[in-house]
């Protein structure tokens, strides 16, 4: 029988994405099993001898029995024999050194009836005498199985796979596992626990027979001296909070570069493309809408790789399960689990990458939930915002001789999205219902050396689904956006920009500031600006005028373009640290009704909050979208925060007025 | 005695698992009847646990923890 398609399965912790990865390399793709939120991950296997088989990596599970979506994908597949997409032979993938429990499995798929090859993995091979496995005898015991040993570190044993793959015959029918009945794939969970425990007892039975050594002592090789620290109860949160520390540093000061490298290439480019192409509204689209939306796509790459390229590192050194069990405690009352706590840490530097670090999260409820706050936490986005605000309207003073009062309402603004997160969390537990019970059970890896290709393959993995998938959704975004702000009704521009007045001595300071008045006419009088005129009555309870709500509109690309959009109207320049002027002119702003500044504490500190609640941000919503496929989620998303966006700066700007 | 009664250090064999939501899965994940689990250390409030069976490590909540009953205590 030749074989095309084969799956791998096993629990996890096994070895079994490391093994899939030495098998595809980098000829992998990340599809969707239909119906359910769970990446399908296939490759393809080119074995010694010059064959293509392709491999479908199944989520690992500790039985046939489904528990989370991952685990309901691998029932699927398993109990479809006929499918036209099931696999010709399933390599099942068991830890050599924990056989017993690894065997469990095994023993059902055996009894269902499916193709199987059984593959040992081991970190080093000289260890396999020391099991004293006679595999002769073993793959006699269970059926003629062919048995293959791999070490799925270094890959060596993968050539004798592909041999035995290769070489697979379809097995007869089997003599059932002792007295076990076939598990029936709908057991309910009370004969769930009586199916493994029966074949617990044969596996005990068939170990024994073939000679491995039963009960080790179980402290012998566990090294827990790490763990006495890293789980302290004082040492553990220190250190933990250290890591995070580190790694926000890296991110912001190494993330900066590449970002502003892109930022600068993609207008470069834009300005190229302008200069290349004949005039017109093709030229226009793709100099001010599409690239400057690729570029609006790749800019969040090096902050992405770079959080996968640390997230990925504590997984595979066995700490972030650590992590997990020290925070677990902490987060439950707010309908959280352990789990949730790095996705949501990881959402302060850009909550893109932290929401699709979710899926880690096997229960879907904690998930979700995960998923829905994440953007309340204070990403890096929002920092050019509150700086520009807190420069505008808060004082620069210290209050009891040493705090700086800017730096006070910072954090205090941090402090707001932390625990508004939180707070929704803790609603949202009781509205999304779950047919999964609430438990904690998971297997804590002993600590181990990072494997780099594993790493590169992940982060790699990470950014490809944000690229292509999230991409989409964000570069029409930026092409709808760009027409709003670039077409107005009939003529309108047209006529508002004849009206400026065209300098009579053309010097470079004067036509800088033609360029910029010309610019603050044109947004004005597009689709935008009207649309900022008309949702002015909407946000005036808030404090804000058309003007900032032009800007609102345009920031729900992204939350910095608030600064470069404000500039614009305001036709000043963007560098407001270097330059006053932008301050001086936002400071000067009248009412044009009540004749009072349109900037003071009461407007400014409202706007800011309601850059702690308000979404803006596409990228995010493409990901939620992306996670969660569906459109229903994002949706809920946006309109609960901008709901709550809302009414927290209305409350603040009437307590303040 | 119970499995989330055992101070880190003691050990005992499990005897039952008794009803509770994550049931099947502690069994198919090794904790069933003759095993000898070992607590290795506690989360800072007490809660999860993480035991030693077999040489490998399960963390689980306390609650899933008192759903085992234990035999054989060795402190």
């Amino acid at each position: 029988m030749k074989i095309r398609n084969i799956a791998l399965i096993g629990n996890p912790n096994t070895g079994k994405s490391s093994l899939f990865n030495l098998m595809t390399g980098l000829r992998q793709k990340v599809g969707n099993f239909p119906g359910v939120t769970v990446d399908k991950r296939s490759g393809v296997f080119k074995t010694s001898s010059g064959n293509a088989i392709n491999v479908l990596d199944l989520p690992g599970t500790y039985s046939v029995f489904p528990r989370s979506n991952d685990e309901r994908v691998v029932y699927d597949v398993v109990s479809n024999p006929r499918s036209a997409n099931y696999p010709d032979l399933f390599v099942y993938i068991a830890d050599a050194v924990n056989l017993e429990r690894n065997l469990l499995l095994f023993t059902q798929l055996y009894d269902l009836n499916v193709p199987l090859i059984l593959v040992l993995t081991m970190d080093d091979l000289a260890k396999k005498k020391a099991l004293h496995l006679d595999t002769k005898k073993l793959s006699q015991l269970i059926g003629g199985v062919p048995i293959v040993f791999v070490n799925g570190r270094t890959g060596v044993g993968i050539d004798q796979l592909g041999n035995a793959i290769e070489n697979f015959e379809s097995q007869g029918p089997r003599k059932v596992f002792g007295n076990i009945a076939i598990p029936s794939l709908d057991a309910l969970p009370d004969q769930q626990h009586e199916d493994a425990e029966e074949r617990y007892k044969f596996i005990r039975e068939l170990l024994i027979a073939v000679r491995i050594p039963q009960e080790k002592n179980i402290t012998e090789d566990f090294k827990h001296r790490l763990d006495k620290v890293l789980v302290h109860p004082v040492l553990g949160y220190l250190i933990f909070t250290g890591i995070l520390l580190l790694i926000f540093q890296v991110i912001f000061h190494i993330a900066s570069f590449p970002m502003e490298w892109i930022d600068t290439g993609f207008l470069q480019l834009s300005q190229w493309t302008k200069n290349l192409m004949p005039e017109g509204v093709f030229a226009d689209m793709i100099a001010e809408g599409v690239i400057p939306g690729i570029g609006g796509v790749l800019v969040f790459i090096p902050q992405i790789a770079l959080l996968f390229f640390f997230l990925a590192i504590l997984e595979e050194t066995g700490y972030m399960s650590r992590v997990v069990f020290i925070m677990d405690k902490l987060v439950r009352p707010f309908g959280l689990n352990g789990k949730s706590v790095v996705p949501l840490m990881s959402s302060v530097a850009c909550a893109i990458p932290g929401i699709m670090s979710t899926r880690n999260i096997s229960s879907w409820k904690d998930r979700l939930i995960t998923i829905m706050v994440a953007p309340l936490m204070s990403c890096s986005a929002r920092i050019p915002v509150y700086t520009l605000l807190i420069a505008l309207v808060i004082p620069e003073k210290l209050i009891w001789g040493t705090f700086n009062l800017q730096g006070i309402v910072l954090f205090a603004l941090y402090t707001l999205g932390l625990v508004s997160a939180l707070a929704v969390a803790f609603i949202l537990k009781f509205f999304v219902r779950s047919a999964e019970p609430g438990y904690l059970i998971m297997e804590m890896p002993p600590y181990r050396f990072p494997k780099w290709g594993q790493v590169f393959i992940h982060l790699w993995e990470k950014v490809r689904i944000f690229i292509f998938d999230a991409g989409k959704v964000i570069l029409a975004i930026s092409i709808v956006l760009w027409a709003l702000a670039s077409y107005g009704p009939g003529d309108r521009i047209e006529k508002a920009t004849a009206a400026v007045q065209i300098p009579v001595d053309p010097s470079d300071s004067e036509s800088a500031e033609y360029e910029k008045a010309m610019n603050a006419v044109k947004i004005e009088n597009s689709y935008i600006g009207i649309l900022g005129h008309t949702i002015e009555p909407v946000i005036r309870p808030l404090g804000y005028d058309w003007k900032i709500g032009i800007a609102l509109i345009t920031s729900f690309a992204a939350r910095e373009v608030f600064v470069g959009s404000m500039a614009t109207i305001y036709s000043v320049g963007e560098n407001f640290d270097e330059d006053t002027s932008m301050i001086d002119r936002l400071k000067m702003e009248k009412n044009a009704l009540t004749g009072k500044p349109v900037y003071n504490l009461a407007s400014g500190v409202s706007l800011m909050i309601f850059y702690v609640y308000a979404m803006q941000c596409m990228a995010t919503f493409a990901v939620v979208k992306r996670e969660t496929k569906s459109w229903k989620w994002p949706v809920i998303q946006i309109v609960y925060m901008a709901i709550m966006a809302y009414i927290a700066a209305f409350i603040v700007f009437n307590l303040l007025k | 005695m119970d499995l989330s009664m055992l101070k880190p250090g003691q050990s005992g064999v499990v005897s039952t698992v008794g009803n509770c939501p994550g049931r099947a899965k502690m069994v198919e994940m090794g904790l069933f009847k003759g095993k000898l689990v070992k607590v290795i250390f506690r989360a800072p409030f007490g809660d999860p646990i993480a035991v030693s069976i077999d040489g490998y490590v399960l963390a689980l909540r306390k609650e899933e923890a008192s759903a085992i009953a234990l035999d054989n205590i060795i402190r």
